[in-house]
């Protein structure tokens, strides 16, 4: 193994330090504040009040699948509403904005040694039009005709006709509005993002010493300026079919008996748009948990990541990859049959740099000293509900496996399990890893833990049978079960069982709210660095960290970001910043 | 302690839910039971690999928990180790990936004497067409869609005038004989799906996809509509039965063309 950047060299400085933005008011500090630290807390707050309203709406759902008749008030059209409102908000407004906003913002710079985003301004720009995106779609609900019930894929043509809830009304209008402005907030953020880890970085912070936080959140940013573009154009288009009378993805149509003005439209090519953003965002959610999650399991179980330029190499592979898998959504939409061969092939491909990291992970554990922290318990339900839900991405990858599954509950439960519960299971664990460092306090560990055990076995009791369900042959986006031939009388209380999960683990996440909101006074003093790990974030002169950062001089950085219990050393971790060799340099070049 | 046995109960449990649980795929009703048997493959391969993950983790989180004065090991890299399961893994994904791809190619692969079938849909109903006794359907457009003419048959096609028109009724096909199913749209995406025949394939306005089955089983089987088509889009019922030929040619016989639709006065004194 050859070491090009030995323990001791660490590059001169060679460029002078730009002064910082210094506010002068209150407004300046905590509202139209350009410092990242503070706009994280704005994407992730705004984030979860969206969030919110998203499992609310998960709620009234499972409402109306687990007791169906009992609730009047639950429409058709208001249930169509429910699950399209429910899924975009999850996939953009929470999941999207919260790795990206929200940890990408917090921890970017402290991870890299920077003082600062390189373009503070455009940075607060970004929340501020996120935030007006969120508020445009939120004004949906209260618009005559109300949200769109297109479902969260919008496809067109129902999506802007009559027969679908908001297709002629404000509905849709103002969620691709609303996208639109998102995809140009991402934007001002996403180039941020980028640059700081390409330039802001401080001294011997090479590339393959970044954590893997980083690395998963640089590599997403990457991903979603390429992907988001596609739908932006496809909202654009979508807009002008709807509201100028073009004809992008219309053809000839009679409409309920009479013959509509568009013509020569391709309601496929709005498909192919969808999910060539579509695809990459499962992995731009996807690789900052990964990232992420490695950091946790390394810091908790005191050992290095195991094989991590391996771990770096499999985050950008799976990125490169996830642009050439896009119609395995299409597996069944009439496009030409002999794609399958293509797509079916490069979606399983995929499944082996995805296998390595989870093994990679789990080899991580082995031999080491593994605490049982939150996070640590957070991280490990992550690997299973993962493994699980990509497992069961084998089957629906495989495209002649996919035709009885495909628009079956099947394909809910998978994508629930693995890009619903397995990435916000690690934004806990998460917000548990880094809430001491963003309080100063940590959080309770008793109702951590009921939480914990609540959200993990209740997500899988919810997922893991609805998979059987679909295996039946059960449609998903199906307001009415009732009168199903294929559905047994067993099948139906299994639905109402999982409704009954669904809310059960819905209110554990009152509790951890609660903690959230608590712990803020009342939680135990933390110390700078409680989980005494390496990275440079815990490394802050001041806890939680000041503006700036790192008070008057940055950090230099000697070494990889995992030296946890190396053989020789004194304590069982050196931050990154400690010089000095302990016996002969083990850290991957 | 306790979380390395919850994840030993997670896998055990899982194992016994797929083996006992009483809800499994519709018995099937077509020739896809290599559909089916892929899925069988799939589903050993991968919970094979879930087991292994997560009883390996029960295992290292019993057997590494942190006790006191414990030490990790610093162990970065194990480049033998991480080749073979790269190896292992590929091989894995091989192995379900090429009998896929086999069912695939037959999936898309017509046989010749498979006879034609037109399914249309519109919100929120079924309809369909079968060639007449020249063996062709006529052309179709939607622009020719009216009250007289739903499904938008091209009058001046002479094909067409002997087709078969089933508007807003079942369907009944043969037992035993294969059956390629041509897909239309007059408004939205609807996607033409009977559980029991495994297959599917949505239907686009403006275009004609297509999939075939073999009907194996003689009965009645619910039609479902699997494409997001409005708010109707989960009443978009329909039937199909599969008889014996007997059965078939007596329906078929009581059924009209299009020519016989389009002479509104014969059949005027219905109403």
């Amino acid at each position: 193994m050859v070491d090009i950047t030995p323990a001791d060299a660490v590059p001169p400085a060679e460029v002078a330090e730009v002064e910082l933005y210094h506010p002068h008011s209150w407004w300046t500090k905590y509202v139209f504040s350009q410092d990242a630290k503070v706009i994280a807390i704005q994407y992730s707050a705004t984030a979860t009040a969206i969030g919110l309203v998203a499992l609310v709406l998960s709620w009234l759902m499972r409402l109306q699948l687990g007791f169906p008749g009992t609730f009047d008030f639950i429409t058709p059209e208001a249930y169509y509403q429910f699950i399209t409102m429910h899924g975009m908000i999850m996939v953009i407004y929470l999941l999207t904005a919260l790795f990206l906003g929200g940890f990408g913002n917090y921890l970017i710079p402290l991870m890299v040694g920077a003082r600062d985003m390189v373009f503070p301004y455009v940075n607060m720009l970004s929340y501020w039009i996120y935030l007006l995106a969120v508020l445009v779609l939120v004004s949906s609900f209260f618009a005559p005709g109300g949200p769109t019930g297109a479902g969260w894929t919008l496809y067109p043509p129902q999506a802007i006709m009559t027969g679908t809830p908001g297709g002629q009304d404000w509905g849709i209008m103002l969620m691709l509005v609303s996208l639109i402005l998102f995809i140009i907030g991402f934007t001002m953020g996403g180039l941020n993002y980028v640059v700081t880890v390409l330039q802001g970085r401080t001294r011997g912070m090479t590339l393959m010493r970044l954590p893997l936080t980083v690395w998963g959140i640089f590599t997403a940013t990457v991903m979603a300026l390429l992907a988001f573009p596609a739908l932006f154009v496809a909202c654009v288009m979508m807009l002008f079919d709807r509201a100028l009378g073009t004809s992008f993805f219309m053809p000839a149509i009679v409409e309920m008996g009479e013959q509509l003005q568009h013509n020569g439209g391709s309601p496929i090519l709005f498909q192919h748009l969808f999910w060539f953003f579509g695809h990459p965002e499962v992995y731009i959610v996807a690789l900052p948990a990964f990232g992420i999650v490695s950091d946790l399991i390394s810091t908790h179980a005191r050992k290095n990541i195991f094989g991590y330029r391996m771990m770096v190499w499999a985050i950008v592979a799976i990125g490169a990859l996830s642009f050439l898998v896009w119609a395995h959504h299409m597996y069944v939409s009439g496009m030409h049959p002999y794609f399958g061969f293509f797509f079916a092939t490069t979606t399983l491909i995929i499944a082996v740099p995805t296998a390595i990291k989870v093994y990679n992970w789990v080899l991580t554990l082995w031999r080491g000293d593994i605490h049982l922290t939150i996070p640590m318990l957070f991280a490990l339900a992550f690997i299973v509900t993962f493994v699980n839900g990509g497992l069961t991405g084998l089957f629906l990858g495989n495209v002649v496996v996919d035709v009885p599954l495909s628009d079956t509950m099947f394909v809910v439960a998978h994508f629930h399990m693995v890009m619903g519960v397995a990435p916000i299971i690690v934004i806990f664990g998460a917000i548990y890893h880094w809430y001491p460092k963003v309080t100063g306090r940590m959080l309770n560990e008793t109702l951590g833990r009921f939480h914990f055990w609540v959200t993990f076995l209740g997500a899988y009791l919810i997922f893991f049978p609805m998979h059987y369900l679909g295996l039946m042959g059960v449609p998903r986006r199906y307001n009415e079960l009732t009168d199903m031939a294929i559905m047994t009388e067993s099948a139906h209380h299994l639905n109402s069982f999982i409704s009954i999960m669904a809310f059960i683990v819905g209110f554990a996440q009152m509790v951890f709210l609660f903690n959230l909101i608590w712990s803020i006074r009342h939680g135990r003093e933390a110390g700078g660095n409680p989980w005494r790990a390496t990275t440079l974030e815990w490394q802050t002169p001041e806890t939680p960290p000041a503006h700036g950062n790192f008070g008057k001089e940055l950090p230099i950085v000697y070494r990889w970001a995992y030296d946890y219990s190396v053989p020789g050393a004194k304590e069982d971790f050196i931050p990154q910043n400690v010089p000095g060799s302990f016996g002969p340099s083990r850290e991957p070049a | 302690m306790a979380v390395a046995l919850v994840l030993v109960l997670v896998v055990v449990g899982s194992v016994l839910f797929h083996f006992l649980s009483p809800w499994w795929w519709t018995p099937i009703a077509s020739n896809w039971d290599y559909i089916d048997n892929t899925i069988i493959i799939t589903f050993w391969i991968t919970g094979v690999v879930f087991a292994a993950v997560v009883l390996f983790m029960a295992y290292c989180i019993f057997r590494f928990r942190h006790r006191e004065g414990s030490q990790a090991a610093y162990e970065p890299e194990n480049k033998r180790l991480e080749s073979w399961l790269t190896i292992v893994t590929a091989l894995g994904v091989t192995a379900l990936l090429v009998p896929g791809l086999f069912v695939w190619n037959r999936f898309v692969s017509v046989p010749g004497d498979a006879t034609v079938v037109e399914v249309i849909g519109q919100q929120w109903q079924w309809s369909f067409r079968l060639p007449g006794k020249d063996g062709k359907l006529g052309t179709s457009d939607t622009r020719d869609v009216s009250a007289e003419n739903p499904l938008g048959v091209m009058p001046k096609d002479p094909n067409g005038q002997d087709d078969v028109v089933v508007e807003a009724a079942d369907l009944h096909l043969p037992v035993g004989k294969p059956v390629k199913m041509l897909l239309r749209s007059i408004d939205v995406l609807h996607d033409f799906y009977v559980p029991e025949f495994r297959a599917k394939m949505d239907m686009i306005p403006g275009s004609v996809t297509y999939f075939w089955f073999t009907p194996t089983k003689t009965g009645t089987f619910q039609v479902l509509c699997a494409e997001l088509c409005g708010q109707g889009h989960p009443m978009m019922h329909g039937v199909v039965m599969v008889d014996s030929q007997e059965d078939y040619l007596a329906w078929l016989g009581q059924q009209q063309t299009f020519a016989q639709l389009s002479a509104p006065q014969q059949t005027g004194s219905a109403e």
